[in-house]
């Protein structure tokens, strides 16, 4: 694991009227790591994903990417620079089959593909994500999990330096989890720097190598999953004060 | 099922076969002034300024879903360009400035609106419309003397028909090229998924505004090359709302997903129009209204889309019959 800072979080804040959901965080998440972001609902972890991501305009503080400041940036100019997503709720592209769904995440981003190249890093990452000889399906026909493997692999088409899953695992079953989990881990090796927002605390475990804990807005915790998830502040944030 | 890929760029024989199609049928139309400069000629400059307008639009509404009411207003401003200018430079030059003007027009609207979501953009194109009318009609209203304009030039019918047939052609070219090119795989994603497409890193604003002032361009310049049809052109002509509406319609009920939807709106539509305004004239708007709930109840992919539905049940009856 390199030191190098993949993203680093300065006094970051984001505000929707009177609700501030993300509330002055800072943080770092360095080359090559597996960063979890954890927390109750409504903790703000999808909004710090948003503000990486340029869905989001911060209301103070800063984004920094490999030395380059990305708060201000558009999603298209961020997604150029390396950084790509999924969602929470799985989006795909209706009209068009998996092939091109996939496609899709190599043409315009980080690293942009042409024709016959194209379409070999296409298979490629249909072989990687496990949808070999379903390229012309549309995607309105695959199952869940499918659906969400297509989404991973249009993240993955454009070489991503920082790649942001937004509860990937949700909704998988016991087996499913474990395929996704494998194929999150794949991912690390191969350079990338992943961050992960997750509810399964055993996926956070195995996967993450630091993480921080978001509640209302603001961070509570940060450091190694299970140091973090052992803080009693972490505990009562989960459960309740009454309950911790 | 078999899909195609969009995103390959090798030419496949259908679509060669298309091509071929397509050239055969122009040249074919590019013959009617000759064996008829009647009603027959008239009817078929009606029928190819459609087939521009609603293929042009669909150009850009059709992958991206925002409904644009605006064509009237390209469509006019280009007619005008003409009846203004007729005495400074010649009738091609005027033509090439009024696309020009159209395009620059398009881009000024497309970087005010379309970040707008799709209901806002529809009553700002409808509204421009309307504005521009009412800017030319103040305009000649105080700085002339009357509010239109005589467009007397030498161009004949025929002249007119193989002008706008040209153009015709030149935009089934260009909505061939975009749909084999990024830019109109970027569009495909545009109109699946606007938040997916900004974050493979597609400038959606820039692609959608580059589509947007090719539409703009091409209505103006088939106003430039009707004006001398019209001889005098007043703003109630040259920027009516009605003609908006008839391009949308048209291409709707043809299928704006298919870059040869429209013309498949255009024809029976066009003829159905003539029929209705010639022989009950004051039931034109009944036709408008039985033409939307027609796409809203029967057809909502046109017939495009209805023939492909069926094309596919066919296909599926053929292969799995034993």
């Amino acid at each position: 694991m390199s030191n190098s800072v993949a993203l680093s979080f300065q006094n970051v804040t984001k505000r929707f009227g009177g609700l501030t959901a993300v509330d002055n965080v800072n943080f770092d998440i360095r080359d090559n790591e597996v960063f979890g972001l954890i927390g109750p609902n409504g903790s703000g972890k999808t909004t710090v994903l948003d503000l990486v991501s340029g869905l989001l305009r911060l209301s103070s503080g800063k984004i920094i990417s490999y030395d380059k400041k990305i708060s201000g940036k558009t999603s298209a100019q961020i997604a150029r620079r390396g950084v790509s997503r999924t969602f929470q709720l799985v989006r795909m592209l209706p009209t068009l089959n998996v092939k091109e769904n996939i496609a899709s995440g190599g043409v315009f981003g980080f690293r942009r593909y042409r024709r016959k190249e194209l379409d070999r890093k296409v298979n490629y990452m249909m072989s990687q994500v496990g949808l070999t000889g379903k390229g012309m399906l549309p995607v309105t026909m695959l199952t869940y999990i499918d659906q969400k493997r297509v989404e991973l692999a249009r993240a993955l088409m454009s070489d991503p330096k920082i790649i942001l899953l937004d509860e990937w695992l949700a909704g998988l079953n016991p087996t499913e989890m474990k395929i996704g989990i494998n194929l999150i881990s794949g991912i690390r090796y191969e350079g990338r720097t992943v961050v992960v927002v997750e509810h399964h605390m055993e996926a956070i475990r195995s996967l993450c190598d630091r993480c921080i804990v978001m509640n209302s807005g603001q961070k509570i915790a940060e450091g190694k999953p299970n140091e973090v998830l052992n803080d009693e502040q972490v505990i009562a944030a989960y459960l309740g004060v009454d309950n911790a | 099922m078999k899909h195609r890929e969009n995103y390959s760029l090798n030419i496949k024989r259908r679509e060669l076969y298309g091509l071929i199609a397509s050239i055969f049928a122009f040249g074919l139309a590019a013959t009617l002034p000759l064996f008829n400069t009647g009603y027959a000629l008239s009817l078929g400059v009606t029928i190819v300024m459609y087939t521009v307008l609603s293929t042009s639009w669909a150009l850009f509404s059709g992958p991206t879903h925002y409904i644009s009411l605006a064509t009237a207003a390209f469509f006019g401003i280009g007619m005008y360009i003409v009846g203004g200018g007729l005495e400074i430079y010649s009738f091609p030059i005027l033509i090439a400035i009024a696309g020009c003007v159209g395009a620059i027009l398009a881009a000024l609207i497309g970087l005010a609106t379309l970040r707008l979501s799709g209901v806002y953009f529809v009553i700002f194109t409808l509204g421009l419309s309307e504005l521009i009318r009412q800017l030319v009609t103040w305009a000649q209203t105080t700085m002339g003397t009357s509010s239109g304009l005589y467009v007397l030039i030498d161009v004949t019918e025929s002249q007119i028909y193989w002008e706008l047939l040209a153009i015709a052609a030149f935009v089934f070219l260009i909505g061939w090229c975009i749909n084999r090119s990024r830019i109109g795989f970027a569009l495909k994603i545009i109109g699946n998924d606007e938040k997916v497409a900004r974050h493979v890193g597609i400038n959606t604003a820039a692609v959608k505004i580059f589509l947007f002032m090719i539409s703009g361009s091409i209505a103006s310049i088939t106003g430039a090359i009707l004006a001398p049809r019209w001889t005098y052109i007043e703003p109630t002509i040259a920027f009516s709302p009605m003609l908006s509406f008839l391009v949308v319609i048209m291409a709707l009920i043809g299928g704006a997903h298919r870059l040869w939807g429209p013309i498949l709106g255009v024809i029976p539509f066009a003829l159905c129009w003539d029929f209705i305004t010639a022989k009950f004239p004051n039931q034109t708007a009944l036709m408008l209204g039985l033409a939307f709930l027609l796409i809203v109840y029967a057809i909502p992919h046109g017939f495009a889309g209805l023939g492909e539905k069926y094309w596919g049940k066919f296909k599926h009856w053929r292969d799995f019959r034993v």
